[in-house]
């Protein structure tokens, strides 16, 4: 993350990264975040059980399941955005980098933790006060013009909306309304990106471009993406999670578990046979 | 064609022309009320009826100056209790108040809103005009101000409760406190509505005549300052209506018409306004 001028260096000291690179051994990258023991429940309704998970560093992870098997309560977990529902009790352990996520602030979770919506969710605001929101409201000291266009230009957005960013952001398309969300979202530098079903209010076309642009994305930032789109997990994926019922059936490399899935559910599923 | 189709035909005959026949009853009671107030007042606003002081009795001739200057007067003192308390109270209603406590407060203001206008005149007297000795400005603004509160309350609700979801998640998943979220996101996307609100509830108390009986009660003068009596628009036509002169007749139709007219602009000029944005709506 230290190849190109980082606006998070700007950013009030609350905000400073903890590298944890020195413990790394040689040849194995450090999981990025480590789940252990979690349950969740939504009342007295469970909903994840027991869920043990490690997410790698710079690649992209896809959690895959029926409807309802809590993919999309995991995700809000991992950003703690789940605390915005009430009656909501979890347990287990979360570890960013080592630091266990709820110990931290959750506001500086999120600027660390970012996320993108199943449904573009432009502000009502203009393209360019869309991107600089995140760094406004977190008091970023450097130049808002030169990070609004890197991140749009990370977001490969910036040609198309180079010459319209005072206009509203409602004038572009969806797919370009959710490239406009990603730029947003690593406006912040964050070191994780969820994603919950990105493409799934977008054509193939636009489809096309954002899965393109997870590839590129990935050599930066940390990815996780629920999906119902099992060949859009095959695509774009490292690591693949299956969860069935709010539990983690089979965990491993992508192409394992596309090919030679261990558990008959996984089979079952992805050859199509429920869900 | 058989019984039933013809019977089904006839009802759907009756059931439009009486539908739209009230529409058209509805419609032709504002068209009535403009155009008599047109024909009636038209005559007697002229240059004169903006810039006078009333004449003394007996006397043709002279405006309402005093009147429409007491009104701004009242209808700015009761923007300046009405919109920051109604604006406030509907983010707290539509962002932090649990289950009970919202559903006590919206009954208690739809109690207020449905409370006569003159007993909340009375509140103003007792609590103001009383302690003070005077009728005042500063009453008659207050107690329009209560009156406004219910209005500007319930719309502001309304709207920020529209703002979807997933607006207010964005910002919280950006790293957005609670209240910065309202303050840059949810409050600026439910601005447009929240200022129709606003100003239907201004439109609402200018035209309130009963309280202001016996708060801000009447002048024949320039009132300066807040604390003596004005004069009003709605009073004066109450004043001048039941008077036995044919000129003060002339001059209180043509007060109504300068009353409708300055609240058709308000409301139209919102509604206007609005169309040219709402922000996710054009989706």
């Amino acid at each position: 993350m230290s190849h190109l001028p980082n606006p998070a260096a700007a950013l009030p000291k609350s905000v400073s990264r903890k590298g944890n690179t020195a413990q790394v051994p040689a040849g194995k990258t450090a999981p990025k975040i480590q789940i252990s023991r979690l349950n969740l429940f939504y009342g007295e309704k469970q909903a994840l059980y027991d869920i043990r998970l490690e997410i790698a560093a710079n690649c992209i992870t896809s959690v895959i399941g029926p409807s309802g098997c809590g993919k999309s309560t995991f995700l809000r977990v991992l950003n703690r955005m789940y605390e915005t529902i009430r009656a909501v009790r979890l347990d287990g352990e979360i570890l960013l980098d080592g630091e266990n996520i709820f110990d931290l602030d959750v506001t500086s979770l999120r600027r660390r933790v970012g996320m993108v919506f199943q449904k573009p969710n432009p502000f009502p605001k203009s393209i360019f006060d869309n991107v600089a929101y995140g760094l406004r409201i977190n008091g970023y000291k450097g130049s808002l013009g030169e990070a609004v266009e890197k991140s749009l230009q990370r977001a490969a957005l910036w040609e198309e909306v180079k010459d319209q960013l005072r206009k509203s952001a409602y004038i572009l398309s969806g797919g370009q309304q959710q490239r406009l969300c990603i730029a947003r979202a690593i406006a912040l530098e964050p070191e994780v990106i969820l994603m919950d079903e990105p493409c799934s209010a977008l054509d193939p076309a636009s489809t096309a471009r954002i899965e393109d642009l997870l590839f590129e994305l990935k050599e930066r930032y940390t990815i996780v993406i629920v999906t119902h789109n099992m060949q859009q997990a095959a695509r774009v994926s490292d690591w693949t999670a299956f969860l069935s019922q709010g539990r983690l059936i089979e965990f491993g490399a992508t192409e394992d578990i596309f090919t030679r899935p261990q558990k008959r559910e996984t089979e079952d599923y992805i050859t199509g046979k429920f869900g | 064609m058989n019984l039933r189709t013809l019977w089904r035909k006839l009802i759907n005959a009756v059931m439009f022309g009486l539908s739209g026949g009230c529409t058209l009853l509805a419609v032709s009671v504002l068209l009535f009320i403009l155009g008599y107030l047109v024909w009636q007042g038209g005559e007697a606003v002229n240059w004169a009826f903006f810039t006078e002081l009333p004449r003394p009795v007996g006397e043709t001739g002279g405006g309402m100056a005093n009147a429409i200057v007491g009104s701004a007067k009242l209808l700015l003192l009761a923007a300046l209790i009405g919109i920051p308390i109604g604006l406030l109270g509907g983010i707290y209603l539509a962002e932090f108040g649990g289950k009970t406590w919202s559903f006590l407060l919206r009954y208690a203001t739809d109690l207020l809103n449905g409370a006569p206008s003159i007993v909340i005149g009375l509140l103003a007297y007792a609590v103001l005009v009383l302690p003070m000795r005077q009728f005042s400005t500063l009453a008659g603004g207050f107690a329009l101000g209560v009156i406004m509160i219910p209005t500007a309350l319930r719309t502001s609700e309304e709207f920020l409760q529209s703002v979807p979801r997933p607006l207010r998640e964005a910002a919280m998943a950006l790293g957005a406190s609670r209240w910065k979220t309202i303050a840059t996101v949810v409050v600026p996307a439910a601005l447009p509505g929240i200022l129709t609100g606003m100003l239907l509830g201004l439109a609402r108390i200018a035209g309130e005549t009963a309280p202001l009986l016996f708060t801000a009660f009447s002048n024949r003068f320039w009132s300066p300052g807040w604390s003596q009596p004005t004069a009003s628009l709605p009073v004066m036509i109450y004043t001048y209506a039941i008077a036995p002169y044919e000129d003060w007749h002339r001059q209180a139709w043509a007060a109504g018409l300068v009353l409708l007219v300055l609240i058709l602009i308000a409301n139209v000029g919102t509604r206007f306004l609005l169309s040219r944005r709402t922000p996710w709506e054009r989706l």
